[in-house]
């Protein structure tokens, strides 16, 4: 048989309803993945300088545990967060403010007198009163907080998002 | 007269054939490792009963999630044994489907041409994997909230993409009621979904080509 140059009807039929359900898959698909990633992609940010107290209450070389905690809302939810600080005032002047978040895999960190070093339970990560990586898997030193003495007061600054 | 209507459905249905088919084909002389398959599959069936049992009593929120679970131990009668089968068995099923793919491996069963049917037990296997990462958020209480802290941590280490991810597993930045319910949907629904198409496949697999025997020496 000779070969048509025009598509046949059984072609036609196909390549149009091949068409028309590429195109459905489209208008049904793409919603429905945006849908499932939505609260993925609103990425709020925020940032505060959050009161430490008195700087009297932070002695001079030994990192003392600050806790507070801050609501967020996540969907409808307004979760509340909670956020350790490690202050380490190295001298009356120089004060350094870690997160006591592990950079392995978030765990929290505890800082141990004995042995100097900011110890992670999870997986035997280790930091040393500089923040610096001394033992385990964390890739990274503590997060250090930016800080700021007003009226003998310690404050810290908290970025999110 | 149960024979008639044994007939009667048989004419109509094709059971006997179906019956021949799946459960009356040839095999070759195997041992226990070979049970491994129809044993998940049974944890599966008793994972997935227990979990429909749960669900009439938790409530996958922050607020009640802990304390349905509480209720489902000490206030239901009986509550102690489906949650605790349902607790055992997703163990039992995660070591099981582990056995299963290691007899496959080392019998060398996923050659030609039963190549598919590995496929698909990799999906199973990761699906089940899934399952019980997801299964681990659900009572909320401190260990499923650092569990999945460090779980979805892993999942932020891949390269450029992981915070992305991260996010998308969360739900957002923290692990919030966004992230119990998302996990509570995959659970329940995607998961289970994705297990019983992906167990179709392979059991359609398995009847078509049939099992592979123990390797010989000279094989």
């Amino acid at each position: 048989m000779a070969k048509s140059p025009h598509i046949s009807r059984s072609e036609f039929v196909k390549i149009t309803i091949g068409a028309l359900g590429a195109i459905m898959g489209v208008v049904i698909g793409l919603p429905a993945i945006g849908y499932l990633l939505s609260p993925a992609l609103k990425i709020s940010k925020s940032e505060a300088w959050v009161s430490a107290g008195p700087l009297v209450n932070y002695p001079i070389g030994l990192p003392t545990l600050f806790s507070f905690t801050r609501s967020k809302i996540n969907g409808w939810e307004k979760t509340v967060s909670s956020y350790g600080v490690y202050i380490y005032r190295e001298t009356e002047d120089l004060i350094k403010a870690y997160s006591n978040i592990c950079t392995h895999l978030a765990c929290r960190v505890n800082w141990i007198e004995d042995e100097e070093i900011f110890f992670c339970p999870c997986h035997d990560g280790g930091f040393d009163i500089d923040g610096e990586v001394v033992a385990g898997p964390p890739p990274r030193p503590l997060f250090e907080y930016e800080t700021k003495v007003e009226d003998d007061t310690l404050f810290i600054r908290i970025v999110e998002g | 007269m149960a024979a008639k209507i044994l007939d009667w459905l048989d004419e109509r249905l094709g059971i006997k054939t179906v019956y021949d088919t799946v459960l009356d084909r040839d095999v070759p002389k195997v041992n226990w490792w070979f049970t491994l398959g129809s044993a998940s599959l049974f944890l599966l069936v008793m994972q997935g009963i227990t979990g429909i049992f749960l669900t009439v009593y938790y409530v996958p929120t922050p607020d009640h999630a802990a304390d349905s679970i509480l209720y489902i131990m000490n206030g239901v009668d009986f509550g102690w044994l489906i949650r605790g089968i349902h607790h055992w068995g997703a163990s039992l099923m995660v070591i099981f489907v582990f056995m299963h793919m290691l007899r496959t491996f080392y019998c060398a069963a996923y050659k030609f041409p039963r190549e598919l049917t590995w496929v698909t037990g990799v999906i199973l296997l990761l699906a089940t994997l899934g399952m019980g990462f997801t299964g681990y958020l659900l009572p909320m209480n401190q260990r499923a909230y650092w569990a999945t802290t460090v779980g979805t941590e892993i999942a932020a280490t891949v390269p450029f993409i992981g915070t992305f991810i991260m996010r998308v597993l969360r739900g957002g930045m923290d692990i919030s009621a966004v992230t119990l319910a998302r996990f509570f949907s995959a659970h329940i629904w995607i998961l289970p979904a994705v297990l019983v198409l992906t167990i179709s496949i392979h059991m359609y697999l398995i009847v078509r080509l049939g099992i592979s025997s123990i390797p010989r020496e000279d094989d």
